[in-house]
Formats: structure tokens, sequence, C-alpha cells
């Protein structure tokens, strides 16, 4: 099953290496990774997704534990909470097809953020699922490149993650 | 006073109480080879090469209840103390590793001996740091001891760059340390240990399996306690053997793929299975689809979490210090009032009876060839069990754990998880500098003893009187026996041709050298060894090259499914 596994750990050189070697040394699954520093500059704040039964989804939270520099994990999918993920694309969008492309782009939420006579660059936002249904529904060939952010999570309501 | 990194770096030891460094230098830890030289509170041991200053500092700190210490260069220094580092790394044992490193501007300019060391050792450290600045010195030093000996401990290494032992500021040695993101438990849940208990009180067939934990953990005296109180059968890991007495008759020996028969045979047919700072290991429980059983309820004690439901998923779950769960079991017992079940137990112990009665350790006595069983039995008779016995790897690893019955923990050092060939005889000169007083013998193989053999010379320099006990059966003995039952009988490059005469190879060294041939022969040549007092006696016992270890859970199979004798 698919988890998204949110941490708070140290901001020092090498934390990330320390999870992503992890991951890698252990066999684990990563769909995705984001990094990024949070309000106190001491912290990162990471979100992985990953897949796996649920004995190693519980290894994976308590070997990453068990790292000196993680300060807290907590598997978002145990509870309710909010999944987004960026994605930048363009798409071919010439002659007839310029139109529908837009049309497309309006229903999914995405927002046109460049333009040339051949091509729309579209920033498109949502849970990991959504951006799929988006590619799905383009005609084949349309796409020309992609790039996602992979997702951040963060807990519904008064969940919170700190330290 | 402002003081320099190197100053610094030699307080820090100092005032973390560090008796011996083991170490090599090099460029990159010349200045703090040169503030070493200007003080005499931290005595250095010169090693021959640097895994075995991390394998001696290991065998120190397995023996007695503090960290080992190393310091190594950059670059080969760095690369040479892997195996050591990976070798404390997989037995949980606490070291500290202090590595030179190219200056903080040299960094990713591929400088002369760089290596990047936090990225090598990541996977085979509890933690590691680069220090950049030499104001971070001192904490970071402490966090190290602190880490590398709380909890579940393990290796720790501190990298410092060349510059940061010539860069100066105000030395302050913090007394303690607290880590927002480190805090092991230790404290036992009571309500789970109650819980534990109820079972533990309720089994027909109940068992106690004990490993390294108990050894780390310092509860030998309180598992005792327990086992004694319940009248329940305990065995011990490679890892925990002196954890609970030898000689005990409760005491079913090492469990495992080389454990004896009744061991393997109640750990597989017990109904609550009580573990304690062990890790079901596969080398412990075999396949664990054939270890499952239905009926069976375990409880597994264990101070790091992720020990605990790795393999075997577990019905009593314990996090915390065995020492203080081992406690409040007893406690709690005590209190309680409730006694095992007497009828149920009785059965249980004339089922183990019998198990036991196949005698699954018996050979050849009357062989005139030397049987190095009966090397290891003699050893064990003439130390009277009281010696400090480090080991290799291979079957003579297992004789001695199967054939030296160790009453006490921390007498036992051998690198049970990674499996390393060449850790004996450093570590025992890391065991001897803990224990100058003591007996301190390393059981080897000819094969592995060539692993680290240059360390022959350290123990010249600094007169270690270690003594070596090689069981040489001119075989990589453990390769040729898997070859003999799994390949075919097709020995492929496990035997070594033209081996050392190892008696003239000791005497070069300034030993003394010994050659036994005769069963005979074996135990005056170890009294007089050990008459040798102030000598390193190398004893050269020419074994039954075709003596397999037995029994034997092939891998993949179930702990029943034994080969025996
Ligand atoms: C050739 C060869 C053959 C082998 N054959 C066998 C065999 O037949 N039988 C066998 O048993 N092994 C065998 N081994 C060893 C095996 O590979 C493992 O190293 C060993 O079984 C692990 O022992 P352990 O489970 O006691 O764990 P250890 O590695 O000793 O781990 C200790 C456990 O205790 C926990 N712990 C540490 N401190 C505390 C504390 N204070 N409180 C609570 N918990 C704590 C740790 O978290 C860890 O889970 C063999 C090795 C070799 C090289
Ligand atoms: C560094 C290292 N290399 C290879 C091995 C694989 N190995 C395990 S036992 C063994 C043979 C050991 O031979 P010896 O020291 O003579 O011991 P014996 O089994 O004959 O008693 C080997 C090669 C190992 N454990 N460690
Ligand atoms: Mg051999």
């Amino acid at each position: 099953m698919k988890h998204i596994i949110s941490l708070l750990l140290e901001n020092e050189a090498g934390a990330l290496s320390r999870v992503a070697g992890l991951f890698s040394a252990r066999g684990y699954n990563i769909e995705s990774l984001t990094v990024a520093a949070t309000e106190d500059a001491t912290l990162s704040r990471m979100t992985i997704v990953t897949t796996g039964s649920d004995d190693v989804i519980e290894q994976i939270t308590k070997q990453l534990n068990k790292l000196v520099d993680v300060v807290k994990v907590v598997d978002l999918s145990e509870g309710e909470h909010i999944e987004r993920e960026l994605m930048l694309v363009k798409v071919r969008a010439a002659g007839k097809d310029r139109e529908e492309m837009k049309r497309m782009a309006d229903i999914f939420r995405g927002r046109i953020i460049d333009v040339t006579d051949k091509t729309y660059t579209i920033e498109l936002t949502g849970t990991g699922q959504k951006l799929d249904a988006f590619i799905e529904a383009l005609e084949e060939g349309a796409v020309l490149e992609t790039v996602r952010t992979g997702a951040s999570g963060i807990g519904r309501g008064e969940r919170i993650l700190r330290v | 006073m402002e003081l320099t990194g190197a100053e610094i770096t030699m307080r820090c030891l100092a005032d973390e109480g560090v008796e011996y460094l083991f170490g090599y230098p090099g460029g990159a830890v010349l200045h703090i080879y040169d503030e070493l030289f200007k003080q005499d509170r931290v005595k250095h041991i010169l090693v021959r090469h640097e895994q075995a200053a991390v394998h001696a500092a290991d065998g120190y700190a397995r023996t007695c209840q503090k960290p080992g210490v190393c310091l190594v260069t950059s670059g080969p220094g760095v690369t040479n103390a892997v195996t050591g580092i990976a070798t404390a790394y997989m037995d949980s044992i606490p070291v500290v590793i202090v590595s030179g490193q190219v200056p903080t501007h040299a960094i990713g300019q591929d400088a002369f001996q760089e290596v990047d060391t936090v990225g090598i050792t990541r996977p085979c450290v509890k933690h590691n740091f680069l220090v950049k600045d030499v104001k971070d010195l001192a904490a970071t030093m402490k966090k190290a001891f602190y880490i590398a000996t709380s909890g579940r401990p393990g290796p720790v290494l501190v990298d410092i760059p060349k510059d940061v032992t010539t860069a100066r500021c105000e030395y302050v040695y913090p007394d303690k340390v607290e880590l927002r993101s480190y805090s092991p438990v230790v404290k036992g849940h009571s309500g789970q240990i109650k819980k534990a208990l109820g079972l533990l009180l309720e089994a027909k067939r109940p068992m106690i399996y004990t490993g390294g934990g108990i050894v780390l953990g310092e509860a030998s005296a309180e598992l005792t306690q327990l086992v004694r109180a319940l009248g329940y059968p305990c065995t011990n890991t490679l890892m925990g053997l002196g954890g609970y007495p030898a000689t005990d008759p409760q005491f079913m020996g090492m469990l495992g793929m080389h454990g004896t028969y009744e061991a393997n045979m109640a750990m597989q047919h017990c109904d609550v299975l009580l573990a304690v700072g062990a890790r079901f290991d596969d080398r412990v429980i075999g396949n664990p689809k054939h270890f499952f059983q239905e009926d069976r309820k375990i409880i597994h004690v264990d101070v790091d979490p992720s020990s605990i439901s790795k393999r075997v998923k577990v019905d009593v779950p314990i996090v915390g210090d065995v020492k203080e769960v081992l406690s409040e079991m007893s406690r709690q017992y005590a209190a309680g009032g409730t006694k095992p079940d007497a009828a149920a137990l009785k059965a249980w112990w004339t089922q183990i009876e019998l198990w036991r009665a196949r005698d699954c350790l018996k050979y050849d006595r009357a062989s005139p060839i030397i049987k190095p069983q009966m090397v290891v039995q003699k050893l064990y008779e003439i130390t009277k069990g009281e010696a400090f016995v480090t080991s290799d790897v291979g079957q003579h690893q297992m004789w001695a754990a199967q054939f030296y019955k160790f009453d006490k923990p921390r007498r036992w050092v051998n690198s049970g998880g990674l499996g390393t060939m060449g850790f004996g005889l450093p570590a025992a000169m890391g065991v001897y500098l803990a224990h100058p007083d003591s007996q301190v013998v390393c059981v080897t193989g000819e094969a592995s003893i060539q692993m680290c053999i240059q360390e022959l010379s350290t123990c010249k320099q600094y007169r270690m009187p270690i003594k070596i006990v090689n069981l040489n059966n001119r075989y990589m003995g453990m390769v040729r026996q898997w070859q003999e039952f799994f390949h075919g009988n097709r020995y492929a490059e496990s035997y070594m041709d033209a081996l050392p005469d190892f008696v003239k190879l000791a005497e070069s060294y300034g030993h003394v050298g010994m050659r036994i041939e005769k069963p005979e022969d074996i135990e005056p040549a170890l009294k007089e060894a050990f008459a040798r007092k102030d000598q390193l006696v190398f004893m050269d016992f020419i074994t039954d090259q075709t003596e397999n270890v037995f029994p034997m859970v092939p891998g993949g199979k179930g702990l029943s499914e034994m080969i025996l004798v």
C-alpha cells in the first residue's frame, strides 16, 4: 500500500543522504522524496511517498526514527491528511488543439504559465492521482515534457508535526 | 585560554577518561599526534594496520564497560578501518573513531588522501560527524561518546579536517549532552511487562532465548535471577554466551545454525518464548517461515524498536533496557504470587532431557589425530573457564563457542554479525589491555590468523602475552564444510597451499612458537604456554582436516531440520 511519511530532521549537511541511504541500503521503495527548510531554520521537513506491506512500513518508520538526525516521524496515511504535488507540463498546443488544451487545463484547474505559438506550459497542483489523471486525459503525443515535485503532505485539522 | 583543535581533541579524550587510543599516524592527523606526544593521560597503542586499531578498540569495549577509541588518518587510514567499523556496527559495540580529513578548503577537490569518509562509513556507523568548525569540536566529541554508549550501542566516527586541528578556540568539555532527535527508551512499559509475565506463567512449554543485549546491557545477574526463579530452560545466541552461566543445568547451550539439538528443538516446540536482547538473526532461527508456529506466543524485549517484529511477528513487544525490564519482571513475579504450572513444566523438562540425551556435541575422543573440539575442551579445563577468549571466523569459532563454557559475560569475544576473519588477534590485544592480569586466548584458524598476522608485531612492542590457539586444519574449514555438504565435495579454493611455518613466524616476531601434532601433547602444550606468563605463545595445533561442525541447520531450513553427527 502507498504511504506518505513526514519527517522533521536536523537541518544538517548529510541528513538527506542518511535518509536516502537508508532506503537504498534496506531495499525500501521511494516513489518520491521532497525536502526543504521550515520556519525553524534548524529543521527540515521531508515528505516521502513509499509503498510496502504493513510490516515493511513499520520497519521504515522505526528505522527512520533510529537515525540520529531524525527528530520526528509520522505516517500521515494513518490519519486524515492533505497531499499536494506540483507539476509543470509542457504540451503541444498548435492550431485546433490550442483551444482544447486550454479547456483541459481549466477542467483540472491548471494554469497556463508560459506560451509559445506551438506550446503551453501548464502548472497543476493536486494529489499525485489527479496529476496522473491529467496526463491520462491528454491525447497521446501531446505531452512534451513533465516535471513533478513529488508529494508534500500535512495532517488535516489540528494534527500538527512539530518539535 | 584558546587551544588548537588538535589540543582540544586530546583534551576531550583525556576528559572522557579514555585510557587507550589505538591508532596509526598520517598527514591529516599529524597535529593530533603532536599533541598526543606532549601529554601523558592517554596511552597510544601503535597497531600495524588500521583494521586492527578498530578491532582492538572493539575488543577493549566488549570486555570492559567502556567505549574503545581509535585514531586513523584520512584516505587509506579510513578505508582500512572500515572493516573494523562494520564489525563493531553489526555487533552493536561502542567504539569512537577519530579520523583525519583533508583541510576544509580542499574537501571535494580530489585532494591527496581524500575520501568521503562520512559517506563511506555512513551505512556502518551508528552516527558520524564532519567537524568543519573548531568551535563545534568539543561538543561533537561529547556527542560521539554519548551516542556510541547509550541505547543500542554502536560505532560513531568523528572526521576532523586538518585545518580544524590547527584552528583555535576556547576549550570547554560539556558535562552532558541532550539531543532532541535522540533519546533512547530505557524503562519498559510496565503494563506490557505484566502482560508478558502473565503469558510466561501460563506457559506449558516455556523457553527463554537471550542474546548480546544481555551482555551489552550488563543484565546477566537479572537474567539469571529470573530464569532460576521460574525454573525455565534458557539458551543464548553466539553473541549472548556468558549472559547466562553455561554450567547451570537450566542452560541449554547455544542455539541456531550450530546450536545444540536440545536448544533448537526447545526453541521450535515451545509455546511461549521470551526473547531478550536478541534479534532473531537468520543464523539463529533459520527460515522464519519454518520457524513460525501457530500456537506459539512471543515476547520480545529490546532497546531498539527496529529489532522487534523485524524478522518474526511478536505478540508482546517491550521496548526498554534489558536490565530495567528484567528486574521489573522479577519484581512483579515476586509480588504476584502466581507460580508456573509445575506439572506441565516437569513434562517439558522430561522432553528436554530426552533431546539432551542425544549428546549432539559428541566427537571421537579416541582419535589418533587431534580433534579440534578436544583442544578447546582442554583449554577450558586448564584455564578453569576463567579466560577471556577471542575468536576469528570459521569452524574453530563454532567449536570455541560450543566447547568453552562461559559462566560470565564479556569473556567471549567474537565477530558474530559481520563474521570478520582477522578479528581475533587484534581484539585480543584490546582485551589484554582491559584485563592485563587475566588469561587472554585467541582461538583461531590458519586462514583467519593470516588476515591480521602483522599484529604479532604490536603484541611484541607492548609485551602482550596473548595465547594463540591455532586450530590448523589446512583448510578454510567452514567453507570446505559447506562445499562438502552442498557443493558435491568440490573444494574450490578453500585449500591454502604454502602455509607458513607458524612456529618460525612467531619466533621471527620475537614470540614463542609451538607445533602440536598428537592428542596426548595438547594438555602439556597448553600448560607450558600458560606457564609462560610474560610471553605470547603461538600454539599451532595440527588438527583433523575433515572434521565438521555439528549440529548444523542448513541455510533456508527450519531449526528442527538439523544435520547431526
Ligand atoms: C560462522 C558463523 C556462524 C554463526 N552461527 C551462529 C549460531 O549457530 N547461533 C547463533 O546464535 N549465532 C550464530 N552466528 C552469529 C549470528 O550471525 C549473529 O551475529 C548473532 O546470532 C546475533 O546475536 P544476537 O541475536 O544476540 O544479537 P546481537 O547482534 O548481539 O544484538 C543485540 C540485540 O540486543 C539489543 N540490545 C543491545 N543492548 C541492549 C540493552 N541494553 N537492552 C535491551 N536490548 C539491547 C540490540 O538492540 C540488538 O537487537 C554465527 C556467526 C558466524 C560468523
Ligand atoms: C574477511 C573474510 N573473508 C571471507 C570470509 C568467508 N569465510 C568464512 S569462514 C572462512 C574460512 C576460515 O578458515 P580458517 O580461519 O582456517 O578457519 P576454519 O574454518 O578452518 O576453522 C571463510 C573464508 C570471512 N568470514 N571473512
Ligand atoms: Mg582452517
